[in-house]
């Protein structure tokens, strides 16, 4: 074992409390936003299932389950994949590691604010911004609070040289805060903008939020992980800058759907800089190709193949995105099942597999002991895989079949709508696996969190027992986690 | 991209800009943006929803219902129809030409004014067909006529414009069509007692309808007495009529919550269909007895 293991082994152990407090509720609420996803689906099997009950109508639950999995699990856990891709590629330990347990401790309590206020009806009724004011004040200054500790982190950086994936996950710190404090005061405080404005805003907000700000921290994890698992340097750094500069430039502009009721230049706009994201696509796909493609990496459902499908998920997702921003396609896919279907694919197919992979190549180290399950990290694979294949591929055809159907005036609504029943229906198997594949997960995380606790108490009665053997008892328990390859 | 600082200009030269552009920009061009007048009419458009109808904007919030309902109208393009009104001074060229258009077997005669004469067709026939009666001496209306598949489901009469939100916080565009186009509903789905019927057992209206029925905004409570409804202060609710199968047991009856009554109260209120300059079409003959609204009803 050598000084520079050593190091980082103090670099990973760094960061164990504050990514376990990101981490364990994370988890719990991927299973509970998923859980709500399934139940909202039901209403499509029979829809008068829920007709007693308001808490859980489609309007409350769709939402709830959208936001449980956005700010429940996906930014809380990034942030903390954030934190420690800071420390390891600084090679420097955690700066504030409290800051971030405090965080991610109000972080939690405004996403609950947030789904219950969802539940009992207290939205505010914008799509991706349903939280209410006190929630997303709490979520706002949870987030500040992490950024602070990442960037100190960063500031500490023994090694001065910026990687591409330092660019992504630095911008993403300030992207957050920039477009959640704009998009609350000016639709969810006191005195909101008028009329459509509104909407715009809110476009604005969700496509920075769920398109951008997403891609930003799944790439960056991304570019930071293929080149760790597949043993070589990402190819190649120019490729990477040209695809960051104009990949903020364009993606940043999309978003307006193109039938809005709003001044036509601005869906206008939002379609020239949705065809001219293709280039920064084609760039990050070069710069992905050829870093992944003939990596002699056998991965076996790992980290690899996380990193790897869902980096191509967000391909397809960004392809998606431009297809139903192209006018004529747009005419037939808007207000269909099709935006959806690519909402879900960017969220779960890339976002949070990627995310799941990165949390299964750093839990380990971090923690200093194996996964309790090693086997279920493979069964989540295929769960999240199929799963999301499932939901997707279904409400894609749905979406566009849906469409056609509508620009014909002579099918009738209802036959449109009974139509599109069987891709729905189909989607919910697709939501039962991605709820499993999500058990697994929180399972892992969970149990990984009570191993550590449990050492920690028995740390703590042998301290009591006979204080004069504490030193052999935390050099024993240090010794088992040395056993793990860093 | 050597430091830190020069990753941070660029997050800030590209989101600013965004910024600019959909978020300050469009508060700049409509962030103050006033009533517009109604064409070939002096009314005012919209106008401010009142009493129960804003409140119902709320539930609409509080409970979803964008989640499944758009509130906006598409329009694919607008065809013209050229109506000749009279003939003039000058009647047997005028009569003549409108025979040259009206390829019937009985001809066309004076009695049958007015007549349309060309029905979908663009602005240049429309214009030239106009243009030659006009000059034998006729008169003629040319009429704008928005087409699209959702004005044909009888949803809209034009698409949706900035003005139909002006005063709507918040603003519930909806994003997808589980359920049928809101933005005229108040205009098209008849009395509030069927509104309420179908909020409160949507299958009883429309069968295979796939709404979920929204039976926690009404009360299901013993009729007391021998039927007459219970003196209470204020507006007394009306039981719905409901089908069977869909009724409560007998000795119940079903009355509507505020909640239910102020949502009905909004749907009647959304009437997107005034013609505006932004969205030009030329209203339908209104009977002269009768007032035209344009403006969202009460």
């Amino acid at each position: 074992m050598n000084v520079n293991d050593i190091s980082q082994q103090k670099i990973d152990a760094s960061c164990r409390v504050p990514l376990l407090a990101l981490f364990g509720v994370a988890a719990l609420w991927l299973v509970v936003g998923l859980l709500l996803a399934v139940i909202a689906s039901l209403t499509f099997h029979a829809p008068q299932m829920f007709a007693d009950c308001s808490l859980l109508t489609y309007g409350h639950v769709q939402p709830a389950a959208n936001d449980a999995i956005l700010y429940g699990f996906c930014i809380p856990a990034a942030l903390g994949v954030m934190l420690w891709i800071f420390a390891r590629l600084g090679e420097t330990e955690l700066v504030l590691p409290l800051v971030p347990v405090v965080a991610a401790n109000i972080w939690n309590l405004g996403v609950l604010v947030g789904i219950v206020a969802i539940l009992i009806g207290d939205s505010t009724g914008f799509p991706w911004l349903e939280f209410p004011r006190g929630s997303s004040v709490l979520l706002f200054a949870a987030f500040l609070l992490i950024a602070i500790s990442a960037v100190a982190t960063f500031g500490q950086r023994k090694e001065r040289g910026l990687v591409p994936s330092q660019w992504f996950l630095l911008v993403a710190l300030l992207w957050f805060p920039w477009i959640y404090s704009t998009a609350n005061l000016l639709l969810a405080s006191g005195h909101p903008v008028r009329g459509v404005t509104q909407a715009v805003i809110g476009w604005w907000f969700a496509n920075n939020l769920i398109f951008v700000w997403l891609a930003l921290v799944g790439l960056g994890t991304a570019f930071y992980l293929l080149p760790k698992l597949a043993g070589r340097p990402l190819q190649n750094h120019y490729f990477a800058l040209f695809a960051f500069w104009t990949f903020l430039i364009f993606a940043t502009w999309c978003g307006i759907p193109q039938g809005a009721p709003v001044p036509a230049w601005l869906p206008a706009l939002s379609s020239v800089a949705s065809s001219l994201l293709i280039v920064p696509l084609i760039a990050l796909a070069v710069v992905f190709v050829k870093t992944v493609c003939g990596a002699k990496v056998t991965c076996k459902g790992g980290p690899f193949c996380y990193v790897k499908f869902g980096t191509t998920a967000f391909f397809l997702s960004a392809l998606m995105l431009i297809a139903s921003e192209c006018p004529n396609f747009s005419r037939v896919v808007e207000f269909t099942w099709f935006g959806p279907a690519q909402e879900q694919l960017q969220i779960i197919g890339f976002f949070a597999i990627v995310i799941c992979g990165a949390i299964y190549e750093l839990l380990p180290r971090v923690m200093g002991f194996e996964l309790p399950f090693p086997k279920f990290v493979r069964a989540q694979h295929w769960c999240f895989m199929l799963g999301i294949i499932l939901v997707v591929v279904p409400l894609a055809i749905g979406g566009i079949e849906q469409g056609l159907k509508m620009e014909n005036a002579g099918t009738a609504f209802l036959d449109v709508m009974q139509a599109t029943l069987p891709f729905l229906r189909a989607s919910t198997l697709g939501l039962l696996l991605l709820l499993l594949g999500s058990l697994l997960f929180a399972a892992n995380v969970f149990v990984m969190t009570f191993k550590w606790k449990l050492a920690q108490i028995k740390t703590v009665i042998a301290f009591i027992k006979s204080p004069l053997e504490t030193a052999s008892a935390s050099a024993s328990l240090r010794r088992d986690q040395g056993e793990v390859k860093p | 991209m050597k430091n830190g600082f020069s990753v941070f200009i660029a997050a800030f030269i590209t989101l600013g800009a965004s910024w600019c552009g959909f978020v300050l920009a469009p508060v700049l061009q409509l962030g103050t943006a006033k009533q517009t007048s109604v064409l070939m009419s002096g009314d005012t458009y919209p106008v401010q929803r009142i009493g129960n109808a804003t409140l119902g904007l709320q539930v609409y919030r509080a409970n979803g219902c964008a989640a499944c309902h758009t509130e906006q109208i598409q329009q694919s393009g607008v065809v013209f129809d050229v109506i000749v009104t009279g003939v003039g001074k000058n009647e047997a060229a005028v009569v003549d030409l409108i025979s040259s258009f009206v390829k019937t077997e009985a001809g066309f005669g004076t009695n049958q004014l007015p007549k349309t004469i060309l029905h979908g067709v663009d602005k240049i026939q429309a214009d030239s067909a106009s243009d030659k009666i006009t000059a034998a001496g006729g008169k003629v209306e040319t009429h704008l006529i928005p087409t699209g598949a959702d004005i044909a489901r009888g949803w809209g009469v034009r698409h949706g414009v900035a003005a139909d939100f002006l005063y709507d916080d918040p603003v519930q565009l909806g994003s997808q069509r589980i359920g049928p186009d809101l933005a005229n509903v108040g205009a098209r789905f008849g009395t509030a007692n069927l509104q309420l019927l179908h909020l409160y057992a949507p299958q009883s209206v429309v069968k295979n309808s796939a709404m979920p029925p929204f039976r926690f905004l009404f009360e299901v409570r013993k009729i007391s007495g021998t039927g007459v409804p219970p003196v209470r202060t204020g507006e007394t609710p009306v039981p719905l009529q409901l089908p069977t199968g869909f009724a409560p047991p007998d000795g119940y009856e079903v009355v509507p919550t505020e909640d239910a009554k102020n949502l009905v109260a909004y749907l009647s209120s959304l009437h997107a269909d005034a013609p505006l300059y932004e969205a030009p079409f030329t209203p339908p003959q209104i009977p002269t007895n009768q007032v035209p609204t344009n403006a969202p009803a009460k």
